[in-house]
């Protein structure tokens, strides 16, 4: 039962961690334009921006 | 927000100058190269220090130096490009996109807590109460309350606040019984994993929040994007303005910056950016933007003309009669906006049912409790068995009856290329007894077709064709179009010239050639269905038909409907010829023609008050409004962007029969509706009897919860695959 002690809070830390991820990709801006971030992909030269607006 | 050219202070403070920032809508962005080109040309102009596009939203954002660069310059050189550019009028939607944010923020919380706590959840099930010891089952119990409690306050906000603005208005909406539901599921886990004992739920209400949850942000969803889709139309209905000075100067301006009496310069192929009084120029000009109707319209010094119109032959002159503000166009939107409001007053079934059925549970509860209170058990036992009471009844059947039913018929209509945008519109759909046809571009195909192509001979059509390539008129379209679908290859002829008002000309060493009106190609007396005529360099003059064609299956739909029941008629703007003609084919006894959007509306708003529910089927910007004002509405998807936006459904395709079968699928839906109720109501009439006396144990009640709620979800699936017809 001690192996509890430490797998709860592990599984817990990774849930956490995996929120923190979906709360800073939300906040970040990576769902503003589902279908231009696939396209950009394929691009072989740099954007003509240097510094993309974290936020509109 | 000040204005679209608000001044920011960059981010470095300083060391550069304040840049100003503009968001334009670029109507034809379609994929990742359109963006790229977008973005290369904007970042390329002297000036512009970033350029970022969003292809969702189909709108880029630049900033750049102030002074020396316009907006205007901008959408110069994006037009220069290929591209359809306007500034928006009101930048922001930013308070529809933060709202999408923060359901997906709340959306993310739930969906954490949910899985978490059914890990512990799962584990205490499985150990069936022998394999684990109370000292664990405790512990689990706590880190569930430990998780759920903080997640539940913050994503179940917005049902709660919407419950509470409803009491607050002395109303019950089904947020009131799935808020009360969560709220006492919750509060008696907690109470519960004080006293040690099983009934536990923490996993059954974040579970349950999670999901509706996702509801709630796929509809807002749909919202957001229409309305965003309307911002952009209304920003590049009007665009920038060439405007005529004192000193007979051109100048180009922001459309914005139009007021009345100023002279507005439209080049050919260019679009009038605000209402006025045509002043020099005549020739012809395509309102099927305003009026749906996809025939030129003639017009001579002293006509009308709208904003949003095109200019299809030599330049013209217009005095503005109104700013941008003030045209049309901007009516039309505002139109719109009314009308929806009024639609948004209807109350979905679901929330009909829960006004007569949240009181009767909670009456019900209360009854229980003080009911066994005064009999004499503790009230310790007496709250357990209001709360068994209130499980039992807990709205989870009669919450999932209607949506189950919904996503089976949408995703079966949608299956057939029929999108259903908004969750209450099949509701409204069953309702339907009247059902009202826009005529161009719903009933027929819209555009300009050349009837007689077979009748003409091959060489000469290639030849008329040849001329006709280098025209934008809709008239010389349908004959390249003609030519094109007969296997003829068009090489658009050189030296072409567009004769404003009568058509074009081509001069070529062995002589003369046109393609324009009957008249001017030399034929006297000539048919009245002749639109067209070609006149080769050896004289032979050759007469060509354009009409707009029906629908492939418009009469037999129309007799479908009208077989079923339902009354038809046909409101167009097109002149009342036409419309006649129409009617008479399809046998339809009721038309109007002639309407402006606003006749559109008042006549809805006569049959509404005849206590008629209209369905709405429309395709052109001048319908937007109809459609939103109507009980239902429909649109084809070669309908206009604000239409599709407006409408309820869209359906893919040349055939009319989607309109049968969805009007057919959203009775079928509502008769399922009603069944998944009975079966709802039934399973509450056996258990609730028992759970009021006390035979049922939470865990019971909450096994009898879940037979009920995937009775009620299969028989919805049934709804996929049954038969589908209407009466």
């Amino acid at each position: 039962m001690t192996a509890l002690a430490w797998l709860i809070p592990c599984a817990l830390l990774l849930g956490l961690a995996g929120l923190a991820a979906f709360l800073w990709s939300l906040k970040s801006g990576q769902f503003d334009d589902l279908e231009g971030a696939g396209w950009r992909i394929l691009e072989d030269e740099q954007p003509p921006t240097a510094d993309p607006p974290a936020h509109r | 927000m000040g204005g679209p050219l608000s001044q920011i202070a960059s981010a470095a403070g300083s060391c550069r100058p304040a840049l100003a920032t503009t968001t334009l809508a670029v109507a034809n962005m379609h994929c990742g190269g359109c963006m790229r080109k977008v973005e290369v040309t904007l970042a390329g102009i002297p000036g512009v220090v970033s350029a970022r596009a969003n292809l969702s939203a189909k709108r880029v954002s630049a900033s750049y130096v102030p002074g020396d660069l316009q907006a205007v310059a901008l959408i110069d050189a994006l037009e220069r490009a290929g591209f359809v550019a306007a500034e928006l009028a009101a930048p922001s939607a930013h308070p529809i996109a933060a709202a999408d944010q923060d359901y997906l923020r709340r959306i993310g919380v739930a969906g954490f807590a949910a899985a978490n706590i059914m890990l512990l959840s799962v584990s205490v099930w499985a150990s069936g109460g022998t394999e684990m010891s109370p000292a664990i089952r405790s512990l689990f119990h706590w880190l569930s309350a430990l998780i759920a409690l903080p997640a539940i306050a913050y994503a179940g906000v917005p049902f709660f606040q919407s419950a509470a603005q409803a009491l607050a208005r002395r109303r019950l909406n089904m947020d009131v019984p799935i808020s009360l539901g969560i709220t006492l599921a919750t509060l008696m886990s907690v109470y519960q994993s004080v006293r040690g004992t099983d009934q536990v739920y923490f996993d059954a209400a974040t579970t349950l929040l999670l999901f509706l949850l996702l509801g709630r942000f796929l509809d807002q969803r749909m919202r957001a994007k229409a309305a965003g889709a309307a911002a952009n139309l209304i920003g590049l209905a009007a665009t920038s303005a060439t405007v005529v000075t004192e000193d007979g100067s051109l100048v180009r301006v922001s459309s914005k910056a139009l007021a009345p009496g100023m002279r507005i310069h439209v080049a050919a192929g260019e679009r009038v950016a605000a209402d006025g009084r045509l002043l020099h120029g005549s020739g012809e000009v395509d309102q099927s933007l305003i009026t749906g109707e996809s025939t030129p319209c003639r017009v001579a010094p002293g006509t009308f003309i709208y904003a949003g119109t095109i200019n299809l032959s030599g330049a013209l002159v217009v005095e503005a009669t109104t700013g941008t503000d003030n045209t049309l166009l901007a009516e039309i939107a505002r139109l719109m906006a009314t009308a929806e409001q009024a639609r948004g007053r209807y109350v979905r079934l679901a929330d009909r049912a829960a006004q007569l059925y949240a009181p009767l549970v909670h009456a019900l509860g209360l009854a229980t409790f003080l009911g066994w209170l005064v009999s004499g058990l503790g009230w310790e036992a007496a709250l357990t068995n209001a709360i068994a009471v209130l499980i039992i009844t807990c709205p989870c059947a009669l919450a999932l009856a209607v949506p189950a039913v919904q996503v089976a018929a949408t995703s079966r209509l949608f299956a057939h290329g029929i999108l259903v945008k908004t969750p209450d519109a099949l509701e409204r759909l069953a309702e339907i007894d009247t059902v009202v046809f826009d005529k161009t571009g719903t009933l027929t195909l819209g555009r300009p077709t050349l009837v007689n192509a077979g009748a003409v001979d091959r060489t000469i059509l290639a030849a008329a064709a040849a001329i006709a390539a280098n025209s934008r008129h809709p008239y010389a379209r349908a004959v390249v179009r003609a030519a094109r679908e007969l296997g003829l290859a068009i090489q658009p002829a050189t030296g072409t010239q567009e004769v404003a008002g009568f058509g074009l000309e081509r001069q070529s060493p062995l002589g003369r050639e046109r393609l324009g009106s009957a008249a001017w190609c030399g034929l006297i007396n000539a048919e009245a269905a002749i639109t067209l005529c070609y006149r080769a360099v050896d004289g032979a003059i050759t007469g060509l038909i354009l009409a707009d064609q029906l629908r492939p299956d418009a009469a037999e739909a129309i007799q479908g409907l009208a077989r079923a029941g339902f009354a038809i008629e046909i409101l167009s703007g097109d002149r009342p010829s036409a419309v006649t003609a129409i009617a008479r084919d399809l046998g339809v006894g009721q038309f109007r023609a002639q309407l402006l959007p606003t006749d559109k509306i008042g006549r809805l708003a006569e049959l509404a008050a005849a206590d008629h529910k209209v369905l709405m089927v429309g395709d052109g910007l001048n319908d937007a409004p109809a459609l939103g004002a109507a009980h239902a509405s429909l649109s084809p998807a070669t309908a206009a962007d604000i239409s599709q936006t407006a409408a309820d459904a869209v359906f893919q395709g040349d055939a009319l029969a989607p309109v049968l079968e969805t009007l057919g699928l959203a009775r079928a839906a509502r008769r399922m509706a009603l069944q998944n109720f009975a079966i709802a109501i039934g399973y509450n009439l056996i258990f609730v009897p028992l759970a009021v006396t006390g035979y049922v144990t939470p865990l019971l009640a909450a096994i009898a919860m879940s037979v009920s709620s995937l009775a009620v979800t299969v028989n919805a699936l049934r709804l996929r695959t049954r038969k589908v017809s209407l009466p």
